[in-house]
This record gives C-alpha cells, sequence and structure tokens, in this order.
C-alpha cells in the first residue's frame, strides 16, 4: 500500500470577490506515493503544486476526495488527530520560516516540546540534529547570522526533529544560488538514504529532479498531466502539456523564439533528433545523412544526464534535395524520434 | 521662583500620582488591548482562529471607541467607572477610564505590530503540530516582541497626555497641578515646572523602550 495516496482530490478558494469565478487550485487529481520514495512534483508556478503538498499535512482541507496518509484517512481528521499527524510529517519552505525569536537550538528545540519529549531527551537529540546538517557550531547563534543555506539546513533539522516519516519540500532550494543547492539537496539525498524518510519535493528547477528524485510528475492547472520514472517523463513526455513544460526545461530543445532566430540564420529544414539512453549512435545518424546527400549543419543542441542514463537532443538544418531530405527523414525516424520545426511559410 | 518653592512638594506629589495612574493603567490597559489585539489579529481571514463576525464586531466596537476625544470620554464613561469601581471621581475613577480607553487604542497598534510577523514562520509552527493556542502564546508574541515594545512605549507617552485632564473628575498628576496652581494663579513658571517634569518622564520612558526594543530586536 502506498505511504501517501490521494484519490479525485479538489481544493477550491471561494471567489476573492463578488460575482467572481471559484478557483480550482487541485482539480481531481489522483496521486500515490510509495515509502521510500523521493517524488518530484513539477510544473509552472500556479499549477497547484504548492497547495497540493499542503493537502498532504492538511495545511490546506480538501474541498473534496480522499487523502490517505500511512493508511489514515487525513480528511476525516478532527483538530487534536491533525496535530498527531503533523508531528510525523516535516516540512521545509522557500523562504526557510525560521523563527527569528528563536536560537537555531530553539528552532530546532521547538517541534520537540511541542511533542512533549521530555526535557532530559531534548538537549540530544537537538545536538545529534545539528551534527547531521553540520551546524553544531551554530547552536547559539540566531537566524539572521545565518547564510541561506545555513538556513534551509536549520529549517531540515527542524522539520526532522520529531523523526517523521514523510518530508515535504516546497521549492526548498529556489532561494539558493546553485552550489548551496547543491549541498541542500545531498543532504536531503541522506535524508532519504540515512533515515529512510519519504520526501516530496514541489519544484520548477529542472536540476533538482534530475539530481534528487526518484519519480517526477508534472503538474498543470491544478491536474496530474504525467507522471512516472524521472527519465521517461524528461526524454520523452507524451501529454501535450508535459511536453511543453519539459521542453522549457530540459537542455537542448529550442524555444520558440530561438527556432525564429535559427531560422533566420540557416537555411534549409530544421528538425530536431531526441536521443535516448544510448540506443543510437548519432554517428550512424549523420552518416544516413550522408548517404542520402543531405548536407546538414549542427545548430542547438544538449545532453542531459539523469543519475546516469543519457538523453539528448540535436538540432540540425539540412540542405538539399526535397526528396532527398523527405527520403534521409523517414531512414532516421527508425533511429531517433525526429521532430521538425514547422516552416514559417 | 519664589513662587514655586513653596509648591515644590505638590509637584513631587503630582508627578507621583501621575506616575500611579499612568502604571495602573498601562497595566490593565495594556492587558486589555493586548488581548483585544490578539483577537483582531486572530479572527481576521486567513489568521490562526478565521471568524468573520468575531471579527467584524471586534473591529466596529475599536472603530467606535477609538476616536472619541479623551475628556469627553471621560465624561460620558463616568456611570460606568461609578458602577464598576464604586466611585466617579477622583484617581481611581481616570484609571478606570483611562484604561478602557488605552485597550481601544492599544489593540490597534498590537495587531498591526502582529500584522508583521511573516504568515509563514506560523505556518511552519503548524506545521510541526503545534496547536494554535500554544502559536499565539509561545510564538506570535516573541516573534514580534520588539515592534510591541516599541508600540507600547508610543502608549506610555499617549497615557501621559491623557492622565493630563484628570482633574476635571477630581483627580490629581501634573495635569491638575499645572492647572490649578500654575495657570489659574497666573504663574506661569509653576506650569512650565510641571511641563518641565513630564519632558523628563516621557525622555526616560522613551529611553528605557528604545533600550528594550533593541535588546528584543538584537541590534
Amino acid at each position: 500500500m502506498p505511504l501517501i495516496s490521494l484519490r479525485d482530490v479538489t481544493k477550491s478558494y471561494p471567489p476573492s470577490r463578488r460575482g467572481g469565478d471559484v478557483v480550482h487550485a487541485v482539480e481531481g487529481l489522483d496521486l500515490d506515493i510509495e515509502a521510500g520514495d523521493i517524488y518530484g512534483i513539477i510544473g509552472y508556478s500556479g499549477a497547484g503544486k504548492s497547495t497540493l503538498v499542503r493537502l498532504i499535512n492538511a495545511l490546506e482541507h480538501a474541498t473534496s476526495g480522499s487523502i490517505l496518509v500511512d493508511g489514515d484517512e487525513v480528511t476525516r481528521m478532527k483538530e487534536s488527530e491533525l496535530r498527531r499527524l503533523r508531528l510525523g510529517i516535516g516540512m521545509i519552505f522557500q523562504q526557510f520560516n525560521l523563527f527569528n525569536s528563536k536560537t537555531v537550538a530553539g528552532n530546532v528545540a521547538y517541534p520537540l516540546e511541542v511533542a512533549k519529549t521530555p526535557r532530559a531527551d531534548i538537549a540530544p537529540r537537538m545536538a545529534e540534529l545539528l551534527d547531521f546538517v553540520g551546524l553544531s557550531d551554530k547552536a547559539r547563534n540566531y537566524p539572521e547570522q545565518l547564510s541561506g543555506g545555513q538556513k534551509q539546513r536549520v529549517g531540515i533539522a527542524r522539520a526532522l526533529a520529531t523523526s517523521p516519516r514523510i518530508l515535504l519540500a516546497d521549492e526548498a532550494t529556489s532561494a539558493l544560488d546553485p552550489e548551496t543547492t547543491h549541498e541542500v539537496l545531498e543532504l536531503l539525498k541522506r535524508v532519504n538514504t540515512e533515515f529512510g524518510v519519504t520526501i516530496v519535493v514541489i519544484t520548477h528547477e529542472m536540476d533538482v529532479i534530475q539530481t534528487l528524485a526518484t519519480k517526477v510528475a508534472v503538474m498543470d492547472g491544478g491536474r496530474i498531466v504525467e507522471q512516472g520514472d524521472v527519465f521517461d517523463v524528461f526524454s520523452k513526455p507524451t501529454e501535450a502539456s508535459s511536453q511543453r513544460f519539459v521542453s522549457t526545461v530540459v537542455r537542448g530543445v529550442p524555444s520558440d523564439a530561438e527556432l525564429v532566430a535559427l531560422r533566420q540564420r540557416h537555411p534549409g529544414r530544421i528538425v530536431t533528433l531526441s536521443f535516448r539512453d544510448g540506443n543510437t549512435s548519432q554517428g550512424a545518424v549523420f552518416s544516413d545523412l550522408a548517404q542520402a546527400g543531405v548536407a546538414f549543419e549542427l545548430i542547438y543542441g544538449g545532453i542531459n544526464d539523469i543519475r546516469g542514463r543519457v538523453f539528448g537532443h540535436l538540432t540540425l538544418a539540412l540542405t538539399g534535395h526535397d526528396d532527398a531530405v523527405d527520403r534521409a527523414l523517414v531512414t532516421i525516424a527508425n533511429k531517433v524520434d525526429v521532430t521538425e520545426a514547422p516552416s514559417h511559410e | 521662583m519664589n513662587d514655586l518653592i513653596p509648591l515644590l512638594p505638590k509637584l513631587w506629589q503630582a508627578s507621583y500620582e501621575t506616575l500611579y495612574i499612568v502604571g495602573l493603567s498601562l497595566i490593565f490597559g495594556g492587558l486589555g488591548g493586548l488581548i483585544l489585539g490578539l483577537g483582531l489579529y486572530t479572527t481576521r481571514s486567513n489568521s490562526l482562529f478565521s471568524n468573520r463576525p468575531v471579527f467584524g464586531v471586534l473591529n466596529v466596537l475599536v472603530n467606535v471607541f477609538r476616536p472619541i476625544p479623551f475628556i469627553i470620554f471621560l465624561a460620558a464613561a463616568q456611570p460606568l467607572a461609578r458602577f464598576v469601581t464604586g466611585t466617579g471621581i477622583g484617581n481611581t475613577a481616570i484609571i478606570f477610564t483611562l484604561s478602557l480607553a488605552a485597550a481601544f487604542g492599544i489593540s490597534r497598534i498590537v495587531e498591526q505590530n502582529l500584522l508583521t510577523v511573516q504568515p509563514g514562520v506560523i505556518e511552519a509552527a503548524r506545521s510541526v503540530g503545534a496547536s494554535r493556542s500554544r502559536i499565539m502564546l509561545t510564538l506570535l508574541i516573541p516573534e514580534a516582541l520588539g515592534p510591541l515594545i516599541l508600540g507600547y512605549t508610543f502608549i506610555v507617552v499617549a497615557l501621559v497626555d491623557m492622565s493630563a485632564v484628570a482633574g476635571y473628575v477630581g483627580g490629581g498628576g501634573l495635569g491638575t497641578f499645572a492647572i490649578q496652581y500654575g495657570y489659574r494663579q497666573f504663574h506661569p513658571v509653576v506650569t512650565w515646572a510641571a511641563v518641565l517634569v513630564i519632558i523628563v518622564i516621557v525622555q526616560l520612558v522613551q529611553f528605557l523602550g528604545n533600550y528594550l526594543a533593541r535588546k528584543a530586536l538584537r541590534r
């Protein structure tokens, strides 16, 4: 049985002004997250990602549908039961949301106080947590004395204080620079491997999914439009809306504006070839083109590496007889995915 | 100057009475204002105890009473003061009325300062399973402590100002002293002496408030 299971979940907000429309932040959503997963949820801002994670720990209450966490129905819980549920679900935030009136130690101790941990057990647990996140020397510091990365590590220590089974990360690295992002992602990986914590990561950054997630769901308009293995979803999205989103985050796919610019600089027909998992050698494709008498120039491209599996996109400008180009495209279509950019005439 | 020297004991007595009236009004009014302000903050939409009707009632209540000029409020609330404290005149009556008026003013200051606390911080506390009343008492007030201290400092200065009309209902203090022995006896020096004491009190209060706020904000 999945650890987290959402069925036909909808969250609507009343119209912000009289006569306005009801806003459906999440609509008819199904999602299963297995214990031990690092589950990425990606999508444009406004897609409903933040609402979705807050439904899991009931910071937001679903309008309809069923939400099971560890077999318990969250939507029917009373306030006191919800408080117990939340002790088992940690959460970290984009803006860290540390308590400014408390020291680092005070921040980490707060959930333990809430959980009525015996006073004598709080100090050792706190020391353990600060050691895990590498901030043992900062226990007496206040949040404003820390860098962004250190703040998020305090956030992680606080979220893990009560040894939760689930960690919700809401754009946890979006306010950090690339290097610090990398450190925090490595730390989250250790949270998963060393403590077996199931992590739900909300992000709009490809890098986060690429380095961290084992599974991914693409959200659009309050629904999950595509989900599955990270490599499959990113190398070959099947739904139109996830294709649109994926093409904005993976390397090597020219945007519409870039295509227009490319077309002005290069004559001929423009095609994008998509390679997956090294199943086709690029050399074979290039020699097919040469044999068909088609000249080509590489004008755009990129290679993506997801946990050791590789896929890439190469955009070529092809020149030659139209018939020859057509024939060549048919031949190489057996080896790679070919997408021809529509000509603007 | 010769007018003032025989009045000095009365001046010290009046200073003491001002501090007494302001001090007790700050305690009662400050507490009432804190509760009312927490009520306003926590019942507004998207807050801990969102409750539209309750917020509406509190909001109107504060808006009705806060703008009444204090000297009129003092007269209008006299029957209430007599009912609650047993007397409509003197320092006890003015402390009651001043506390009541201050509570409405303080509630707005408390509400404004609590609104400076980032909603995300409250959300973080809820996410670790803290109850709403625990968040209110152990987090909300400490997070807003610096600005709250400055707000209360502001109110103390206002209380000194408002307490000066105590003479109208037979109360004492520096206002009564200045009018009775200075203005009405045509002794401006005596009035100025009362002004000087008030300036000293206000300076000391502001200094203390700034110091405590700096400590709370750690800057």
